[in-house]
């Protein structure tokens, strides 16, 4: 079987149970043993009851509620069901560690999803490279076991931040290239083939078929009243062991990076969600809560759980100006404002942490945003303005002390990945 | 019944047409791409609006009906 480079895992929960080695799940006997039969023979209202009353909502970054979307899409004829595991974020690898350590939980929601639609095309769209192969011969095997209704079809997502994005994921399905199109109407409606098509998160998928397993009342039974269920988490940064973790949702932020063994030395900001997230200063950061209901309020949301902790002696604008750079390459580059500006936003960001004293250069920081927000196709322009303004609030310090020309980081070691993660190498 | 602007930015490719036809409502940011504004269009203007969303050799300009309130 193909080797997957095993990222540092820590785990302990539902989808990722402790104790159990690399790739041993990847045998779907063994995978029967852990989670017990899935009952596939369940009407559509019955999994989208189940669903609705679970409250799961999705893990790919927007938590919309599951049972609204498998709604929408069964009222369609002949829907496509995609499960999404493109995950183009350098910082995320909490897909790729599900996917290589209980990738049946994923193919199972997937049955359940088609279930749930009456979907008799489905999809896995996964991150290029050896995943491909190893999700192939997994659908293979499920296949001469005869334990799925739908045989999936796999397909290889580019390894670039937007090829996720859920109107690219259609295009690159479509045989176009993995960029978003111009909406609407939205995938739910007009999708693959032109058909209604519902795209969720492999992390979703693989609560699903929990949930088809244990039902809602079980799944409620951790996290949050408002947002029941656990979580998958990629934390890094300044953390003794970064890695993967599952945690209930609304635990506190100072508890989900104790999970990566705690911090070595002090903290001066947190970097929650991902690149489309936001910065919050360490003190703050540590006593919120990991959901929507307790980062809403000071601006920021779990997304796809990526927590980075960032040491007071590294420089938070340095971070951000790299970033913004690499989220600037990345622009699909078809809309005007995000083509123009995300690059004009980085240049501008790479001189304030350079310390260039050139006047006006934060003001111009977010003038440039105010220009993207809301002008593409997708949300990418969005989520690269979110991470620029907390940094400017979050680092308002160090932009004071860097147009006098000072920086008083003394680690100036890269700590944001900007590269698309490989898999591969040995296991 | 009330109408909004909005742009396909995929098809947009800054020409400014629009904005040459419909000054009192479609200005243009540093590169030349149109700012529409999400404000209803006034009454008075929308059979300029109907032009300019014609006019666009790149059909990038939508106005779109939205249930007035
Ligand atoms: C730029 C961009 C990149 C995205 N990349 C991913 C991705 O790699 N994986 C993913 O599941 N969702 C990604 N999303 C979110 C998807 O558009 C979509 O919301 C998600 O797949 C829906 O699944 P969920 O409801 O189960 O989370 C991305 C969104 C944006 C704007
Ligand atoms: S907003 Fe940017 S990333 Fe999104 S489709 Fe347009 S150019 Fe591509």
């Amino acid at each position: 079987m193909t080797s997957i480079s095993a990222p540092d895992l820590q785990v302990e929960g539902r989808i990722l149970p402790d104790g159990i080695g690399a790739g041993k799940q990847r045998e779907l006997v063994t995978h029967q043993q852990i989670h017990g039969p899935l009952d596939l023979a369940v009407s559509s209202a019955d999994v989208i009851a189940a669903v609705a009353a679970a409250g799961l909502t999705g893990r790919g970054g927007a938590g919309f509620p599951m049972a609204r979307k498998l709604t929408a899409v069964a009222a369609g004829s002949e829907p496509v069901v995609v499960a999404n595991g493109a995950e183009g974020e350098p910082a995320s690898s909490k897909d790729r560690v599900l996917l290589s350590y209980a990738p049946h939980l994923v193919l199972d929601g997937l049955q359940l999803a088609c279930r749930a639609t009456g979907a008799t095309r489905a999809y896995v769209y996964v991150h290029e490279g050896p995943l491909v192969a190893l999700l192939e011969s997994l659908v293979a095997a499920r296949r001469t076991a005869g334990v799925d209704a739908v045989t999936a079809t796999v397909v290889a997502a580019p390894a670039r931040f937007v090829s996720g994005q859920e109107s690219a994921v259609v295009s690159a399905l479509n045989g176009g290239r993995a960029l978003p199109l111009a909406v609407p109407p939205s995938v739910y409606v007009k999708g693959v083939g032109r058909a209604p098509t519902l795209v969720q998160n492999v992390e979703t998928l693989a609560h699903l078929a929990l949930i088809g397993r244990h039902g809602a009342s079980w799944f409620r039974s951790v996290g949050t009243e408002r947002e029941p269920g656990s979580m998958l988490c990629t934390l890094g940064g300044a953390v003794a062991a970064p890695g993967v973790v599952e945690v209930p949702i609304g635990t506190r932020l100072g508890d989900v990076l104790a999970r990566a063994g705690g911090s070595p030395g002090p903290l001066s900001a947190v970097l929650v969600g991902g690149y489309h997230g936001t910065w919050l200063p360490a003190g703050q950061a540590m006593d919120l809560s990991l959901s929507v209901e307790g980062l809403g309020p000071v601006g920021a949301s779990p997304g796809a759980g990526v927590v980075v902790a960032l040491s007071a002696q590294a420089c938070g604008l340095s971070e951000t100006a790299r970033a913004v750079t690499y989220l600037a390459e990345q622009s699909a580059r078809q809309c005007g404002p995000c083509l123009n500006g995300l690059p004009a936003m980085a240049r501008t960001l790479t001189q304030l942490a350079g310390r260039e004293r050139s006047r006006g250069l934060p003001e111009r920081v977010l003038e440039l945003a105010a220009l993207v927000e809301g002008r593409g196709a997708c949300h990418h322009p969005d989520g690269t303005v979110r991470l620029v303004r907390s940094a400017l609030s979050v680092f308002a310090a160090e932009v004071a002390t860097h147009q006098a020309g000072v920086c008083t980081a003394t680690d100036d070691r890269p700590v944001l990945p900007v590269h698309p993660w490989r898999a591969g190498g040995a296991s | 019944m009330t109408y909004t602007m909005s742009v396909d930015w995929i098809a947009c490719d800054g020409r400014g047409l629009c904005a040459e036809l419909l000054p009192e409502r479609i200005a243009v940011d540093e590169w030349g791409f149109p700012l529409v504004g999400s404000e209803p269009m006034q009454a008075d203007l929308l059979g300029h609006a109907q032009k300019a969303v014609a006019a666009c050799p790149k059909l990038a300009l939508r106005l779109t009906e939205s249930a007035a309130g």
